[in-house]
């Protein structure tokens, strides 16, 4: 219950919050615009001051590069492949969770916080170590012309593995906060598993799905470690745009790879901005997040 | 099992481990600090600093490496601040910290946030008036209170801060012995074609990586015990 | 002069929650402030501990003006709805805390505070739970404790905001008694905000009946429930059952016969009028006993514990009869659903005015 609610049943009081003296305000709002300024405004300025230091044409120049763009699509093809995957993953994984009680359902929910703790690199190792072409499984997989490592289908995979749990953490305690209640309504009513999954609990969780696909989504484009192991980093061909931005640093091309870098800022703004504007949705319904 | 305990090795684990610890205990301030101001106050600009916390989240690791290379090297404008005092952030394990600060940041606001909104009023009021101080209300209730809270933000972020690579490795200056994070020992290994030998520095980090997913494990749930009730 | 409030005012917005509220309280009573939801009771409350502040007015507490002092100058016992005890500290430290927390030269010493901790433990009966958490306690043991917590720094006046509305029914009126018990041996001047008026009635030394931000009656429990001043303080004190009809030059018209006006009505030429007569003032019998006597069939009996209620359809009344009779009546009368009785309607009051139900 908010505080307002839980004041007086039906009247409009609402309750003057205990405040600090106005010096320590203003001290502590000083000192987190320093902190946001030397960590988050400063950085943000000077990827656009970099990008942008030679000039409009420069920067359009560098991002229409067919390199770039390659790059690009590449990073596309890669966020609309991994999105879907990892929500119809995500949705299976909390609905098995909060739906059901089963063995082992402690380890799975462990389980879903392991990439969060593995370091990207150790997931991209790991993913070499298993279909790399040395290795059984993956020298079979070469004899059938499917190549994994250094080649699409691994960036692909590599990144699905580093972005799984964030749809599935932001669903779990959402279903979790909403029960069991309407799907056993649903069940004694007369209902089948698909039913009830499309009519009852989809439409429940639509927001909730729809903040952690953006949350994927906006790891799986700026996700290095992980594909950098895999990648190879043959340019154009299985290059993401932040193993483009990293290339063209390391070749002291600084200006492009802000420009191109700033692509991956305006991404991420947007998907800040989104990410408020649904919270700000979830609030208006009464969902607490 | 030499490759693991090879000098080289065993620096880039000490290294790793210091700066996440480091950054993390500094996120606890700066995102404790933040979380308070972000609930508790008014004040023009809240809601644009509220957005942007996600930020560090949001933003790819490279692109937020080479930001902050470039901010903190000898002709970016901080690292040009900073060279009046003589501290140097590029190629040390200063820059590194500043880093992993960045990275972890929201995980602490955004966990001691929601803990911080839910508190009962009344528990404050009840401490005014009995006679407290707001530092003491402070010292006495609302820390203790936070303290499940802050301590799975910063194991979050120390946890993320050990196993971080995009980030660091373009302020780190990646010199041997000195500035060489774990990760990027694997990640040389195997440009090596040192399979063997990134595989054993990897599983130590994985068996610690186990070790910190348990240790988060339980502090989630001690967390989410003390604030059932 | 224990609590003096001068013209209190309070404003949210549009929305007056106390409206020129004066109130005198002698040293040493309970008091009660009586109301419905919403009727500002528990902002005045908060007004006088500190936690608001008044838009205009004073108050004053033992001759000390302390309208502009905050909370912790006060000096004043708040105890919470939902009791807000610290749930980090257990028990004892709690209790403790007002004590901890005093400037250095004003603290006692450690053994002191431990003393008169363990005293008020024993005095609230909870001293077995020292080293307990709050979270191990029942609701009724967290008030107790988080009374003990407010008694401790010696306070000049204790405020409790609707202390019993959290727990179980058998557990309220437990501790109703108890806290009657306990004041009677404290003596602190207490003031206790409830929408139960059963509660009031049991507990308090006088009643201040507010509605909508202002007072509407204050007095002993005897005066108001028996003299209530107006239709509100009447409706809010128990149960009732309200005819609408129609003064006219001495008379007033009670469904389809005419009863004497009381003396302050006489007067009036034409108005409409409340008759409010309570379920267990009604003479229920099965003969006419006098000529305004109502014939009416019983259409539900209800068991109320210790009463039956019935609810009798009468001729020439408009609405249902509620009322209350002891067993042994009904069982005397041989009383079922469906009998026939005559319903006298022998305690009213009659009120002209406005005011809904």
């Amino acid at each position: 219950m908010t505080q307002a609610e839980k004041s007086i049943g039906n009247s409009p009081v609402v309750k003057k919050r205990i405040s600090d003296p106005r010096s320590v305000q203003v001290l502590l709002i000083g000192l987190t615009y320093l902190f946001f300024i030397g960590f988050i405004f400063l950085p943000l300025g000077l990827v656009f001051s970099q990008a942008f230091e030679k000039g409009w044409g420069f920067y359009l120049d560098s991002i229409h590069e067919p390199y770039a763009l390659e790059a690009v699509k590449l990073t596309l093809l890669t966020v609309a492949i991994v999105v879907p995957v990892n929500a119809v993953f995500g949705v299976s994984a909390a609905w098995a969770i909060t739906k059901f009680n089963f063995k082992g359902k402690s380890a799975l929910k462990s389980l879903l916080d392991l990439p969060f703790a593995v370091s990207p690199v150790i997931a991209g190792l790991i993913f070499v170590l298993l279909v790399g072409s040395r290795t059984p499984f993956g020298s079979w997989l070469g004899e059938l012309g499917i190549k994994i490592i250094f080649s699409t289908p691994g960036i692909v995979i590599a990144t699905i593995f580093v972005t799984f749990p964030f749809i599935a953490r932001e669903l779990i305690p959402l279903m979790e906060a909403q029960g069991r209640d309407e799907e056993e309504a649903a069940l004694t009513l007369g209902a089948k598993g698909w039913q009830i999954f499309g009519q009852i609990t989809l439409p429940n969780i639509r927001w909730g799905l729809l903040y952690g696909m953006i949350l994927c989504g906006a790891r799986s484009i700026g996700e290095f470690g992980a594909v950098s192991v895999v990648s190879g980093h043959i340019r154009g061909q299985t290059n993401t745009i932040p193993l483009h931005v990293e290339i063209l640093y390391s070749e002291y091309n600084f200006t492009a790879s802000f420009a191109v870098a700033s692509l991956l800022v305006f991404l991420a703004l947007l998907t800040v901005v989104l990410k408020r504007g649904i919270e700000k949705h979830f609030q208006k319904n009464s969902f607490h997040h | 099992m030499n490759a693991v305990t090879a000098p080289r090795v065993l620096a880039s684990y000490r290294l790793s481990f210091s700066t996440a610890f480091f950054a993390a205990l500094f996120d606890g301030f700066a995102g404790l600090l933040t979380a308070w101001v972000l609930v508790r106050y008014r004040f023009p600009g809240k809601d644009l600093l509220d957005a942007l916390v996600d930020l560090p989240f949001a933003l790819p690791t490279a692109v937020a490496g080479i930001c902050f290379a470039t901010l903190y090297s000898p002709i970016g404008w901080l690292g040009q601040l900073l060279a009046g005092w003589n501290v140097q952030v590029i190629n040390s394990p200063i820059g590194i910290v500043i880093a992993l600060i960045f990275i972890g940041f929201p995980f602490i606001v955004r966990t001691i946030q929601p803990v911080l909104e839910e508190m009962e009023q009344e528990i404050e009021e009840a401490a005014q008036c009995l006679g407290a101080t707001r530092w003491q209300t402070f010292r006495k209730i609302l820390f203790p209170h936070l303290f499940p809270a802050l301590l799975t933000g910063v194991t979050l972020a120390f946890a993320r801060g050990i196993g971080e690579y995009g980030s660091v490795i373009f302020i780190a200056g990646n010199l041997p012995m000195k500035t060489e994070i774990a990760p990027l020992m694997i990640m040389s290994k195997l440009d090596q074609f040192d399979y063997a030998g990134a595989s054993a520095v990897a599983l130590v980090l994985l068996c610690i990586s186990f070790t910190m997913l348990l240790a988060l494990n339980a502090v989630q749930e001690w967390q989410q015990k003390e604030y059932r009730s | 002069m224990g609590i003096e409030l001068q013209n209190i005012t309070k404003q949210f917005g549009e929305y007056k929650a106390i409206d020129n509220l004066s109130l005198n309280i002698a040293s040493g009573d309970l008091i009660a402030l009586l109301g419905p939801s919403g009727c500002g009771k528990t902002t005045l409350l908060r007004i006088i501990a500190g936690l608001e502040l008044a838009d205009s007015g004073k108050i004053i507490l033992e001759n000390k003006d302390t309208t502009n002092l905050p909370p912790r100058k006060k000096n004043v016992g708040f105890v919470f709805q939902h009791y807000a005890l610290f749930r980090r500290l257990n028990v004892l430290e709690n209790v403790a805390f007002g004590l901890n927390v005093l400037p250095f030269k004003e603290r006692p010493s450690r053994s002191e505070i431990r003393d008169r901790v363990e005293h008020l433990l024993k005095l609230v009966q909870m001293d077995w739970a020292q080293k307990r958490y709050p979270s191990q306690l029942s609701g009724g043991q967290r008030q107790r404790v988080a009374l003990a917590r407010a008694l401790a720094v010696n306070p000049r006046v204790l405020l409790l905001d609707e202390p019993f509305s959290a727990l179980d029914a058998k557990v309220r009126q437990e501790l109703r008694r108890w806290l009657r018990k306990l004041h009677d041996e404290i003596h602190v001047t207490s003031i206790f905000v409830t929408h139960d008026q059963e509660e009031a009635l049991e507990l308090a030394d006088k009643i201040v009946v507010i509605n909508k931000g202002r007072i509407e009656q204050q007095g002993t429990p005897q005066e108001v429930y028996d003299h209530p001043a107006n239709a509100f303080v009447y409706n809010f004190l128990g149960n009732v059952n309200v005819f609408h009809g129609r003064v006219h030059n001495g008379k007033v018209s009670l469904g389809a016969h005419n009863v004497d006006a009381p003396d302050d009505l006489k007067d009036i030429e034409e108005k409409p009028s409340q008759t409010f007569v309570r379920p267990h003032e009604i003479g229920i019998s099965r003969i006419r006993s006098n000529e305004n006597d109502f014939a009416g069939t019983i259409r539900e009996v209800r068991l109320l514990g210790g009463q039956i209620g019935l609810n009798i359809e009468c001729e020439g009344l408009d609405g249902p009869v509620e009322a209350e009779v002891p067993r042994e009546l009904f069982m005397n009368l041989q009383l079922a659903k469906g009998v026939q009785v005559f319903v006298s309607l022998n305690r009213v009051r009659i009120f002209t005015g406005d005011y809904e139900i």
